[in-house]
């Protein structure tokens, strides 16, 4: 009924609600939530073999969950329909380029199949930095510009949502870089961003939320500051005064004094709090560190 | 259709690019141009090397190109990234179809050419192989299918093909063989391409190759339905 047309306001992107999946007998995810708005960067951290991938087949709809619900942009990912295909792009940790065709031409065959004008070909490629290598064949590409190439791809269909696993393992700093910039850019033209990272400092660094997966579950979750400070047990300034002196002082209205003393006496040098890098926090988290 | 054209202007380059491929295409036709202009035998049968790589071609390149094809895609994820971009399996099978349908029957013509075929008769060659090339098709196919990656299709494909390629050479030299060769289709493409102009086709001729046929789309079928396209 057209008129009794519920209007949707969608509150999240992605949803996925007590998601478990076996492999043979094995359980991999182990009952995983997760949610996603529009228009955000979500990053899913852990180490290899966490489920990570799993979890992204999923909801690209190259798995089925073996139990659970799974949606993406309220369609479950079990059977999603061509629309759903159109507004999203991927970029899987196995590419899927066409090792024998140049770099504009593997471009060229989703150009038509998405029906975007040529233009958009040179322009992505631009945008990934790859103009110069345009009628190089895949086979003579680095590592890092295949990755750029298969972002390149991704990005073409300015989709509503970007799947990345993994976009910058090992890849030199440089693409890092380039491949920060272009998701950033995804995010302001609005697009949603699902990635996967084994890389602490890049999930701080670009993510609004992050969760973090361990063995199939997820252990916390929230933005990285949010995680961070939730494990800032010690909870103390540090302070570096002009003179040399390290100073610590419990975080709180009782170091009031002593701080606005040094203050006024003009002997700061530095002063910040200390709080746990992610990557401590994983630590604590499970007793292991990332690979 | 857009994607089936896409589909099939990436398998143009990209087969120009494919030697392994490639040389599945040229090199019955090439071998039957030589054959047929160096080599005149007293009392040798009209269009035999013609007829003899006809049959070989059909056995052997739609189905070796197919399955390689499919067989690498899956491999290196390509396939997956185009459905997972809304590209329909059939349209994919469709695209690559018409392509190694096409090349194959360029081929032919080459051959039929080099043995003498003119006019009609040529055209009943060409009908007969554009048969035999479709069933050839499938049973790729279904191996490629079947398959996870090139070389497990490869350990299928040799076996496959050598039999329905070398069938109806053998046949000439081994009556028993013949008798067991009958139920190949490409034993009676050869059969049919030989009667050209003399015997015309019967109903069991028909029969067979049709049987080949669903056969093939059975085979296809399970092979989808058990592994999946990418
Ligand atoms: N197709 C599969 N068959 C069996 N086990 C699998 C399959 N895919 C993944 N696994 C297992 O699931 C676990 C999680 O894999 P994956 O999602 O790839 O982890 P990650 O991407 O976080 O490194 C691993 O232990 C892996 O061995
Ligand atoms: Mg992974």
């Amino acid at each position: 009924m057209k008129g009794k047309e519920r209007r949707i306001r969608m509150e999240y992107v992605i949803e996925m609600q007590d998601v478990v999946r076996n492999f043979d007998r094995k359980e991999v995810l182990k009952g995983v939530n997760l949610k996603v708005s529009p228009g955000e960067i979500f990053g899913l951290l852990g180490p290899s073999g966490a489920g990570k991938t799993t979890i992204i087949k999923i909801l690209t709809g190259q798995l089925r969950c073996t139990k659970g619900a799974s949606m993406i942009l309220g369609q479950d990912t079990g059977a999603l329909e061509p629309f759903v295909y159109r507004k999203m792009g991927m970029m899987m940790d196995n590419l899927g380029l066409y090792e024998r065709l140049s770099c504009y031409d593997n471009l060229k065959l989703f150009a038509k199949i998405y029906q975007v004008p040529r233009g958009r070909i040179s322009e992505v490629l631009r945008q990934v930095d790859l103009a110069d290598a345009a009628r190089e064949p895949v086979s003579k590409l680095s590592k890092g510009m295949r990755g750029r190439l298969a972002l390149a791809r991704a990005v073409m269909n300015e989709p509503e949502i970007l799947f990345l696993d993994e976009p910058s393992s090992g890849l030199d700093p440089q693409a890092v870089s380039m491949i920060h910039q272009l998701i950033k850019k995804e995010q302001e033209r609005g697009a949603a961003i699902f990635l996967t990272t084994h890389n602490m400092e890049e999930a701080s660094k670009l993510c609004d939320h992050i969760a973090l997966l361990n063995e199939g579950k997820i252990v916390e979750y929230g933005s990285p500051k949010e995680i961070c400070l939730r494990y800032n047990h010690q909870n103390k300034l540090q302070i570096r005064l002009l003179d040399g002196r390290n100073v610590a002082l419990p975080n709180g209205s009782m170091a009031a004094d002593e701080v606005k003393d040094y203050l006024e006496k003009e002997m700061v040098e530095t002063i910040h709090s200390t709080e746990p890098s992610l990557e401590t926090v994983f630590m604590e988290l499970t007793g292991r560190r990332f690979e | 259709m857009k994607n089936i054209i896409a589909i099939f202007q990436k398998q143009i380059k990209d087969t120009l690019k494919n030697k392994s491929v490639l040389i599945e295409f040229l090199i019955f036709p090439i071998m039957s141009i030589i054959m047929e202009y160096s080599i005149h035998i007293e009392g040798m049968p009209e269009h035999f090397f013609a007829n003899m790589f006809a049959a070989m071609y059909v056995g052997m390149a739609p189905l070796v190109a197919m399955s390689a094809i499919i067989s690498e895609e899956k491999e290196k994820n390509t396939l997956r990234v185009l459905l997972m971009s809304n590209v329909k399996p059939a349209e994919y099978l469709i695209g690559v179809g018409c392509y190694i349908w096409i090349i194959c029957m360029m081929g032919s013509c080459a051959i039929g050419i080099s043995g003498g075929y003119k006019g009609k008769m040529l055209l009943s060659f060409l009908t007969i192989i554009g048969v035999g090339v479709l069933v050839s098709m499938l049973i790729g196919a279904a191996i490629g299918t079947s398959s996870k990656n090139q070389m497990a299709a490869t350990s299928l494909t040799v076996p496959v093909m050598v039999v329905f390629a070398f069938l109806p050479m053998l046949s000439t030299f081994n009556e028993s063989i013949e008798k067991v060769a009958k139920i190949a289709y490409s034993q009676q493409v050869s059969i049919l391409i030989n009667g050209i102009g003399k015997t015309g086709a019967s109903a069991e001729n028909a029969v067979i190759i049709s049987g080949n046929f669903l056969i093939a789309v059975v085979l296809f079928g399970y092979a989808y339905k058990k592994s999946g396209m990418a």
